[in-house]
């Protein structure tokens, strides 16, 4: 019994060991192929010369809660002109030929959210693009 | 926003004057100055006012649908489904009295209640009544399960059954979602009245009339004080914002 | 022990089942996909009738799991000890039922993948955000009864346990009831007595379905119910009917006293479209006097006779809540009263409906939920009514 118990107490020691030692090359070989460049990275373009409301930084990891705020100011509550606007973000961001901001992995809202495999809602809705006479390009490759 | 300050007066210059043109060459009765003013960027919706219509059965002309057409055209609800299906914010309807055999017709579309059922029913708190009185859908609260379309009196409301793509930027609407008449709030929001009203306006019947219930200066509230009107269903005691005369 | 020993045929066969309920779940879901993605212009729902087949099958669903959950009370709470021994099956059936109409009514949403919208935002005005609760809560308070009831040391707590799982049903069935009843404009629907209607509706139903699937479990284990319980309870579907009977005829006498309501009526009982037969013939006669001749007669009757009365329930509950959901909304809304309208929106109207072919999979499928978790229950658990007659033992198969 006793020698038994002492068996099965390596065992997990050398699989617990094997586990950390593994998980520790991931991290290194992830960390080794993003400074490398070998990890892809959405391509988006932003051809618009001006400001957005915010840093990219700031933007990129808030826009979700921004929208999700404003909106309910905008619908329930009536208040207009606020600067963060989905159709201020579309004027600006829209893809110059398409006129949209998805329908490619360069849109400005598709390139992003595709690579992150978040679903955007909006778009069922929302019209994505500046010129709606323009034939509506799908979400394609949406997750 | 990029343009020289000199551009941007001129721009100013050309608008108020257009504005100003405006109100001269609408029908008589639609007058712009009647309206609010747009609201300020940040400006909630008031409590104070209540956005109202009335419709004048008497001046409603069978066969026009200048109200439809309008509607379709401002909302983007160009559908081409089974008609059963189709979305139609405002409708023609032809009355003819039983009895009498008198005939009538009249736009209807959503009456804006005071006490709306559709609000009541809502699970979510989609169907909600915003301060101003307009009544509408919170389309990223609707899960689509029609329990307003059964509660509402009027059959206002409307279920998108198809895919949607060429909306209209200021309205938003997709499948799965109901949806009804917003009186136009995106215009009144800007200082316009509703897109019906002024089709009726230019088509010389002028049977709409549209402004604030809680002025009483204005154009609506002073007739609904010295004509008799009446709300559809009035024994619901909704107190809709659409006021009929003459059905 | 669960069950006589099981041959490797009934094994088989088991299997096949499952195999076939998955089928109907897996075709369902199709149904529910191809809704989500093409919106409902692919079925026969309108902007006039806005709840169509699934909606049958699901009210169909959470009203007879309601009902038949009554087995277990009258056990537990009135201590009737026939119905004590039947109280787990009731209870299976009752949670099976319960999340096979679920499932459909989720599934028929415009938006079935905003649910967590609807869990998480509540305007307690409507009857369906009191709903959401009311029928969670029900799973959970059916699933501790359960537990109450299959483990012998938690039997002393299978009473007030069965009571709350009474008074919670019908607060449930009464805000089901109240979904219809609480619209105001529905010449259909406007009336207070929906609620106890469907309280009185569920009591047949339930019990219905519950004498169908302990006659098919009885037959499939090879054992026989002594005559005087089998008497009883179809005895006692039939007083269930009659009650509902009596609802429905005052609920139409009322409205056809009013003179506003006469030419609903008159559409819904004389000339609409395919209503008036379902009603009569469906509902009327078969579902409710054919039953109640064979509840009620004093020839002898063998399990046959539950089984048959109960489905010519079912048959006529469907039947009832067609002419009720479909009828009731086909029938246009009276906005302008004393006009005869007529305008592109249906209008003075009556819209005509076809079931179609997603609505009636998806509907179906709740069926095929409903089965599946009855059979593997019944399969895995001891939900088999465990009498103990003495005397009166049945065959020797049954024995422990």
């Amino acid at each position: 019994m006793n020698a038994l118990c002492q068996q099965r107490a390596t065992l997990s020691r050398i699989v617990s060991g094997l586990g950390l030692l593994l998980f520790a090359a991931l991290l290194a070989v992830t960390a080794r192929a993003q400074e490398a460049g070998r990890t892809p990275k959405p391509t988006i373009i932003i051809e618009s010369q001006q400001h957005c409301i915010a840093p990219p930084e700031r933007m990129r990891r808030e826009h979700p809660d921004m929208l999700r705020h404003q909106r309910v100011r905008t619908v329930h509550l009536g208040e207009r002109g606020s600067k963060v606007s989905l159709n201020a973000c579309i004027e600006c961001h829209a893809d110059r030929q398409s006129g949209s901001v998805i329908g490619s992995d360069h849109a400005f809202c598709q390139g992003c959210h595709s690579y992150a495999a978040v679903h955007i809602d909006c778009f069922d809705c929302h019209q994505p693009s500046i010129r709606p006479s323009a034939p509506r390009l799908t979400l394609g490759a949406m997750p | 926003m990029s343009a020289a300050p000199q551009q941007n007066s001129r721009r100013a210059l050309l608008g108020v004057g257009v504005a100003a043109a405006a109100g001269l060459v609408l029908a008589p009765g639609v007058r712009l100055i009647e309206l609010a003013q747009a609201r300020a960027a940040g400006e909630l919706a008031s409590g104070q006012v209540r956005w109202g219509m009335l419709i004048d059965a008497n001046r409603c002309a069978t066969g026009c649908t200048a109200c439809v057409d309008a509607c379709v055209n401002e909302n983007g609800l160009n559908s081409a489904i089974d008609l059963r299906q189709r979305p139609q914010w405002i409708r023609k309807v032809e009355l003819k009295q039983v009895g009498t055999g008198r005939t009538a017709t009249v736009p209807v579309m959503c009456q804006h209640c005071a006490e709306p059922p559709c609000v009541d029913v809502c699970p979510t708190g989609a169907s909600f009544k915003r301060a101003d009185g307009i009544v509408l859908v919170d389309r990223h609260s609707c899960i689509g399960c029609r329990y307003c379309m059964m509660a509402c009196p009027y059959k206002a409301r409307s279920f998108v059954h198809e895919t949607l793509t060429q909306q209209k930027a200021e309205v938003p609407r997709g499948k799965g979602c109901v949806e009804g008449c917003t009186l136009c709030v995106h215009r009144i929001d800007r200082g316009q009245g509703p897109a019906c009203v002024q089709a009726c306006a230019e088509s010389e019947n002028g049977a709409m009339v549209f402004g604030d219930l809680n002025d009483p200066g204005s154009q609506i509230a002073q007739r609904l004080r010295v004509q008799a009107s009446a709300a559809l269903r009035a024994d619901l005691g909704l107190e809709p914002a659409v006021r009929y005369q003459g059905v | 022990m669960n069950a006589p020993l099981r041959t490797r045929n009934e094994r088989h066969l088991f299997w096949l089942l499952v195999a076939a309920g998955s089928l109907v779940i897996a075709a369902a879901l199709a149904a529910a996909l191809a809704m989500e993605e093409h919106g409902h212009s692919i079925t026969g729902m309108s902007n006039q009738i806005v709840w169509g087949t699934p909606h049958i099958f699901a009210i169909f669903l959470i009203v007879a799991a309601s009902g038949v959950l009554n087995v277990a009370s009258v056990g537990s709470v009135f201590g009737k000890p026939i119905y004590k021994a039947r109280a787990p099956l009731s209870g299976l059936l009752s949670l099976a039922m319960l999340a096979g109409g679920l499932a459909v009514l989720m599934l028929d949403l415009g938006r079935p993948e905003r649910l967590v919208v609807a869990a998480t935002h509540f305007n307690f005005h409507s009857i369906f955000a009191l709903n959401v609760f009311l029928y969670s809560g029900m799973f959970a308070v059916v699933a501790v009864y359960l537990w109450m009831l299959m483990e012998a040391r938690m039997n002393p707590y299978a009473k007030p346990l069965g009571l709350a799982a009474l008074a919670w049903r019908f607060v449930l069935t009464t805000g089901t009831g109240s979904i219809f009843g609480f619209l105001v404009a529905r010449q259909a629907y406007q009336s207070a007595l929906l609620a106890p209607m469907f309280i009185v509706l569920s009591l047949g139903w339930g019990l219905a379905v519950f004498l169908i699937v302990q006659s098919v479990i009885y037959a499939w284990n090879g054992l026989q119910l002594p005559p005087a319980v089998q008497t009883r309870m179809v005895r006692l579907l039939g007083v269930f009917i009659a009650t509902g009977l009596y609802f429905v005829v005052v609920y139409h006498m009322t409205n056809l006293y009013w003179a506003r309501q006469g030419a609903f009526e008159r559409f819904l009982l004389l000339d609409g479209p395919v209503f008036p037969w379902l009603f009569w013939s469906g509902y009327v006669v078969l579902g409710a006097i054919v039953p109640m001749a064979i509840s009620f007669s004093p020839l002898p009757r063998g399990p046959l006779a539950a089984v048959a009365a109960s489905t010519f329930v079912l048959l006529g509950a469907f039947a009832q809540l067609y002419v009720f959901i479909i009828g009731g909304q086909a029938f246009p809304l009276d906005i302008f009263p004393g006009y005869v309208a007529k305008s592109t929106f249906w209008d003075g109207t009556v819209d005509t409906y076809a079931p179609s072919l997603p609505e009636l999979t998806l509907g179906v499928g709740g069926l095929g939920i409903a089965f599946l978790i009855t059979a593997v229950g019944v399969r895995v658990l001891r939900f088999v009514p465990q009498d103990d007659f003495g005397a009166h033992a049945v065959s020797h198969a049954a024995q422990e």
